[in-house]
C-alpha cells in the first residue's frame, strides 16, 4: 500500500473536501458534546440558534466574520508564495493602532469621506511596515520568517500596550489602558441600522474578489505562484523574485493591518489589548481551511465566526464550556489538512 | 529453480485499464546481477514495487529461495531479505547516517536505542564491501552518490540477501556511476544478487550478467550481456531500429558570441576561470566535462541567471553587460537547462503557463496574463515539436521526462533563437527521446542556430558537435575539431591533459 499523487484532481473533490472535513469535524466534536453531558443534535441546533436566531446574533456573526475574511486572505496569499507570514495578530495590532494614532492626532476634523480612506491606507501601511522587515530579514541575511513575524506578534503587542498606558492613553477612560477614541467622523458607517455590521464586510468581501482576480489573472498572480511553488523554476525563468516577495508581503501585510483598521473603526472605536481574540492567528486557520483560495477564504470565515458566536449561545443555554468552538475549529482545520492530503493523493495497493 | 535466489513467476498488473505488467517471469541467480532494461513506462518500477510488496500483483507470485513471498507486506519482503533502492530516496536529511539505516528497524517500545551495537555493524558492513560513510555525518551534507550509498547500506543493514536498484545512476555523475558499478560487481562476488533497473545500454552492458528487456508491460527478451550488443539491445527495448542521428557537414557563418577571459566566482569559489570560446551561427559548440567542473555556472552565466566577475562577452558582435533572463530570452538566446524538474519547468503549473513564463511581457497587457494568446504558443509547440501526454491545460508534472524536454525545447526553438544553450539535453530520457532531442539539435544548426552543447557524454558531444572544448575545474580547454576528436584524446582532456602554450598565451 502506497500513497500516490493524484494526476487529476475533480472540481467535485476539491469543494467537497472541506464540506466533508467539517461534517466531520462536527461529529468528532459531538462526541465531545456527548461527553459532556448534553444531547448533541441539540447542542448544534443551539449553535445555529446563537448564530443566525436573531438579527442581533446574525449582524453579531457577520461582524466577526469581517476582520477574519481580511486576515484570512493575509495568510493565504503570503502562503500561496510560500512566504510564511505568521505575524497576522502583530500587523493586526499595529495597523489598529495607528489607526487611532492618526485619527486622534492628525487627522481629526477632515470629513468621513476623506478621513475614512486616509485611515484605511493607513491600517494599511502599518501592516506592510511590519511584515516587510521579517522579509528584509529573509532576502539579505536568510532568517526565517516565520520566526521573526511570530516574534513579531509579540513586540507589536507590547508596543501597543506602551502607547495605551503612555503617549495614546484616553485621558476620559478612568485610568483604564485604552487608546483615545478614533475621531466620530472615522467611524466607518453600518450596513444596517441599529447593528455593529460595518462596511468592513463589503471591504473583505470586494477584497476577496480582487485578490482572486490578481492571483489569477495577472502577471504578478503568475509569478508569485512560481516564486512559490518552485523558486529555483522561477528564477530560472526571469521572476524577479525579491521584487515579487515583497509585493506579497505589501499585500498581506496590507490586509492584515486593514483588518485592525476596520475592526477600530467600525465596532469598538478605540484600542485595548483585547481588541483581537486571536484574528490574525484565526486568519492562518481560515486560509488553509479554505486551501488558499481567496473565495474559499469567505465560506471559511464564515464558518469560523458561525462557531464562535453559536457556540457563545449554546453555552449559555446548554452550560457546556464555549471551548467547544475552539475544538471543533481545530478540528476541521486537521480534518480538512487530511483532506486536502486525500486530494492531491490517492492509497494505491 | 533450486538455485535460484529469486523466482517472479507469471505476474501480472492492471492499472486502471494500462495493463503495467503482463505475464513476467524472470529469475536471479545467488551471486548474479541481473538487468531489468527498459523504456519509461515498460514496467519495471511496477514490477519491483510488487516485488517489494508496495502493490498487490492481479495474478501471479514471487518466490524467494523457492518459498513463496505473500503479496502486499514489504515487511515480508524485508525480512525474506529483499533490499531496495527507491528511484527516489527516502532517507531524512535532518538525520545521522546512522540515524538514517537504523530507522524503522527500531522496536518502538524499546527504552534504549542500541546505537553503539548498531554502529558496529554499519561499520562491519562499510568495511566487508569498502563503503565508506562518515556514520555521524548529517545526511543532508552528502553528496548524492553518498546518499545513495546510505540506501545501500541501509538494505544491506536489513540483511538484504537481494539487492534492487530502481535507476540508481539516473541522479549521477559518470564517476559516481561507475564506482557504483565497481561496488555492485563486488558484492555479488562476496554472494548477493542484485537487480538493476535502467534504460541505458552503456550501463546495463558494463554492470550486468543478464539483461532482461522490458517494452509495453511485457518480458521481449533475455540476454547474456556477453552475447549482446548495444544496437541489438536498443532495437529489443524501443521495438524498432532507432539511430541516433549525427551530424552533416556544414560550414559555419559568422561569429555570434565571443566570450574572452570570463571568471564567474561563486560564494568564494571561482567556479570559471578566465575562460574563452567563441561561437558561430550554424555550428554546435561541444563542451564536454565530468559534471561538477563549471559547467552549471557556464550554464548559468549564459542564461542570465549568474554574472561574471572578470571578462569580456560579445554578442552579435556588440560587447554587453551582465545579462538578464528577460535580456537573454530577448536577445534570442534560448535556454534549456540542466535540471529539467527544478529549473526547466515548474510542475504544479500548467503547460501553457510554463511554456509563457520566461516570455511575461509578450504574453501579457497592462499587467494581465493573455491566457488564449498562452494557450494557442502552448497548442503550437505540443503540435510542432510532438509534445505527448498532455493538452495546454494539463499540470507540466504529469508529463513524462521526454516529453518535458521536448516542451521546453520547443518553447525555445519556436522562436528560432540566434543561440541555443543546451545544459545536458538528454541526460535522463530513454532512447527514444534522446534522438528526438538530437535531431531538434541538428535541425536547429541546419536553421542557423548557433547552438552551446554542454554535456557529459561523449558519444553525444561527438555525433553533434563540430568542434569540441573539454571543461576541468573551471578551466576551458581550447577547441579541437570533431575530425580530429576521438574517445582516447577527448578522454585526455576532460582530464586536463591539454596543450599548455595555449594556457600561456592566455595569460598574456
Ligand atoms: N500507480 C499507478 N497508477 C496508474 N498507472 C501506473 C501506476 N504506476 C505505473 N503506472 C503505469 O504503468 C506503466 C509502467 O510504469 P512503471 O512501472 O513506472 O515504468 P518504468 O519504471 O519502467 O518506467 C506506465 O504506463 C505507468 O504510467
Ligand atoms: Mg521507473
Amino acid at each position: 500500500m502506497r500513497f500516490e499523487r493524484r494526476e487529476h484532481r475533480s472540481v467535485a473533490l476539491v469543494i467537497a473536501t472541506p464540506v466533508l472535513a467539517v461534517l466531520c469535524a462536527l461529529a468528532l466534536a459531538g462526541i465531545l458534546i456527548a461527553i459532556a453531558g448534553a444531547p448533541v443534535m441539540e447542542a448544534y441546533w443551539r449553535i445555529l440558534v446563537g448564530a443566525f436566531g436573531s438579527r442581533l446574533s446574525a449582524t453579531e456573526t457577520l461582524t466577526r466574520a469581517s476582520p477574519l475574511i481580511l486576515t484570512g486572505l493575509a495568510a493565504a496569499v503570503a502562503f500561496r508564495a510560500r512566504l510564511w507570514n505568521i505575524g497576522g495578530e502583530g500587523q493586526f495590532y499595529l495597523g489598529a493602532i495607528s489607526v487611532a494614532a492618526a485619527s486622534s492626532q492628525l487627522l481629526a476634523g477632515l470629513p468621513s469621506a476623506v478621513q475614512i480612506p486616509l485611515l484605511l491606507a493607513v491600517g494599511a501601511a502599518a501592516g506592510i511596515v511590519l511584515l516587510l522587515v521579517p522579509l528584509w530579514l529573509r532576502l539579505s541575511f536568510s532568517v526565517d520568517e516565520v520566526v521573526t513575524t511570530l516574534l513579531l506578534n509579540f513586540v507589536a503587542l507590547l508596543f501597543v500596550s506602551m502607547l495605551i498606558d503612555g503617549v495614546l492613553k484616553d485621558p476620559m477612560a478612568f485610568g483604564w489602558p485604552q487608546s483615545q477614541p478614533v475621531a466620530d467622523d472615522a467611524v466607518l458607517p453600518k450596513l444596517l441600522a441599529r447593528s455593529r455590521l460595518h462596511i468592513g464586510l463589503g471591504i473583505g468581501f470586494v477584497l476577496a474578489v480582487a485578490v482572486h482576480l490578481v492571483q489569477s489573472r495577472t502577471v504578478f498572480g503568475m509569478q508569485s505562484r512560481a516564486a512559490g511553488l518552485n523558486p529555483a523554476g522561477a528564477v530560472f525563468a526571469g521572476v524577479p523574485l525579491g521584487r515579487t516577495l515583497v509585493k506579497v508581503a505589501c499585500i498581506s501585510g496590507g490586509l492584515a493591518g486593514l483588518a485592525g483598521a476596520i475592526e477600530v473603526m467600525g465596532v469598538q472605536g478605540y484600542v485595548t489589548t483585547d481588541l483581537s481574540p486571536g484574528y490574525g492567528y484565526s486568519g492562518i486557520v481560515v486560509a488553509m481551511l479554505a486551501n488558499l483560495n481567496p473565495l474559499g477564504v469567505v465560506l471559511a470565515a464564515l464558518f469560523t465566526a458561525v462557531m464562535f458566536v453559536g457556540a457563545d449561545g449554546m453555552s449559555r443555554s446548554m452550560g457546556i464550556p464555549t471551548y467547544i468552538a475552539d475544538v471543533t475549529v481545530s478540528l476541521s482545520l486537521i480534518s480538512m489538512l487530511v483532506g486536502v492530503f486525500f486530494t492531491q493523493y490517492r492509497i494505491r495497493r | 529453480m533450486i538455485n535460484a535466489a529469486l523466482d517472479i513467476c507469471g505476474i501480472s498488473k492492471l492499472f486502471g485499464n494500462n495493463l503495467a505488467n503482463d505475464d513476467i517471469s524472470l529469475s536471479l541467480g545467488k551471486g548474479e546481477i541481473v538487468a531489468l532494461l527498459g523504456e519509461n513506462g515498460a514496467g519495471k518500477t511496477t514490477l519491483m514495487n510488487i516485488l517489494f510488496g508496495h502493490y498487490v500483483p492481479d495474478s501471479g507470485k514471487v518466490l524467494i529461495e523457492g518459498r513463496e513471498l505473500p503479496p502486499g507486506k514489504p515487511r515480508a519482503a524485508i525480512r525474506a531479505g529483499i533490499g531496495m533502492v527507491h528511484q527516489h530516496f527516502s532517507l531524512a536529511p535532518n538525520l545521522t547516517v546512522l540515524e538514517n539505516v537504523m530507522a524503522g528497524t527500531e522496536s518502538l517500545w524499546r527504552l534504549r536505542s542500541g546505537t553503539d551495537a548498531a554502529r558496529q555493524k554499519l561499520q562491519g558492513i562499510c568495511s566487508r564491501f569498502g563503503l565508506t560513510v562518515d556514520p555521524h555525518a548529517r545526511l543532508g551534507d552528502l553528496s548524492v552518490g553518498e546518499q545513495q550509498r546510505v540506501e545501500i547500506l541501509k538494505a544491506l543493514y536489513n540483511d538484504a540477501r537481494i539487492l534492487v536498484l530502481d535507476e540508481p545512476t539516473a541522479v549521477l555523475t559518470n564517476l559516481e556511476s561507475e564506482r557504483l558499478f565497481s561496488t555492485l560487481k563486488y558484492m555479488a562476488r562476496e554472494g548477493l544478487s542484485l537487480i538493476f533497473i535502467s534504460h541505458k545500454l552503456d550501463e546495463v552492458m558494463a554492470a550486468a550478467d543478464r539483461i532482461v528487456v522490458l517494452r509495453g508491460g511485457r518480458k521481449v527478451a533475455e540476454r547474456l550481456a556477453s552475447k549482446t550488443n548495444k544496437a541489438e539491445l536498443a532495437e529489443l527495448m524501443v521495438g524498432r531500429k532507432v539511430a541516433r542521428p549525427v551530424r552533416e557537414p556544414s560550414t559555419p557563418r559568422e561569429v555570434v558570441l565571443e566570450v574572452a577571459g570570463v571568471s564567474v566566482i561563486i560564494d568564494g569559489v571561482e567556479r570559471l576561470k578566465s575562460i574563452d570560446f567563441t561561437l558561430r551561427a550554424g555550428e554546435v559548440l561541444g563542451i564536454i566535462g565530468v559534471s561538477g567542473n563549471g559547467q552549471t555556472t557556464l550554464a548559468h552565466l549564459l542564461s542570465g541567471t549568474v554574472s561574471r566577475d572578470k571578462g569580456v562577452v560579445v554578442l552579435f558582435g556588440e560587447p554587453i553587460g551582465d545579462l538578464s533572463v528577460e535580456g537573454a530570452v530577448l536577445a534570442g538566446i534560448g535556454r534549456v537547462p540542466e535540471d529539467r524538474n527544478n529549473e526547466g519547468a515548474i510542475g504544479e503549473m500548467a503547460i501553457w503557463e510554463n511554456a509563457i513564463l520566461e516570455r511575461l511581457p509578450r504574453f501579457s497587457r497592462h499587467g494581465l496574463v493573455d491566457r488564449s494568446a498562452g494557450q494557442a504558443f502552448a497548442r503550437m509547440i505540443i503540435d510542432a515539436f510532438d509534445v505527448r501526454g498532455g493538452k495546454p491545460t494539463t499540470r507540466t508534472r504529469l508529463l513524462s521526462g521526454g516529453n518535458m524536454q521536448k516542451l521546453i525545447l520547443g518553447r525555445n526553438l519556436i522562436e528560432r533563437p540566434r543561440i541555443l544553450i543546451a545544459a545536458q539535453p538528454a541526460r535522463g530520457l530513454d532512447e527514444g527521446a534522446v534522438a528526438a532531442v538530437h535531431e531538434r539539435l541538428l535541425q536547429a544548426r541546419r536553421e542557423g542556430t548557433a547552438v552551446l552543447l554542454i554535456s557529459e557524454d561523449l558519444d553525444e558531444v561527438m555525433a553533434l558537435a563540430d568542434r569540441i572544448q573539454a571543461i576541468v575545474n573551471g578551466r576551458l580547454s581550447p577547441p579541437v575539431s570533431a575530425q580530429e576528436a576521438d574517445a582516447t584524446k577527448l578522454g585526455l582532456m576532460m582530464a586536463g591533459e591539454w596543450n599548455e602554450e595555449h594556457e600561456i598565451s592566455d595569460a598574456l
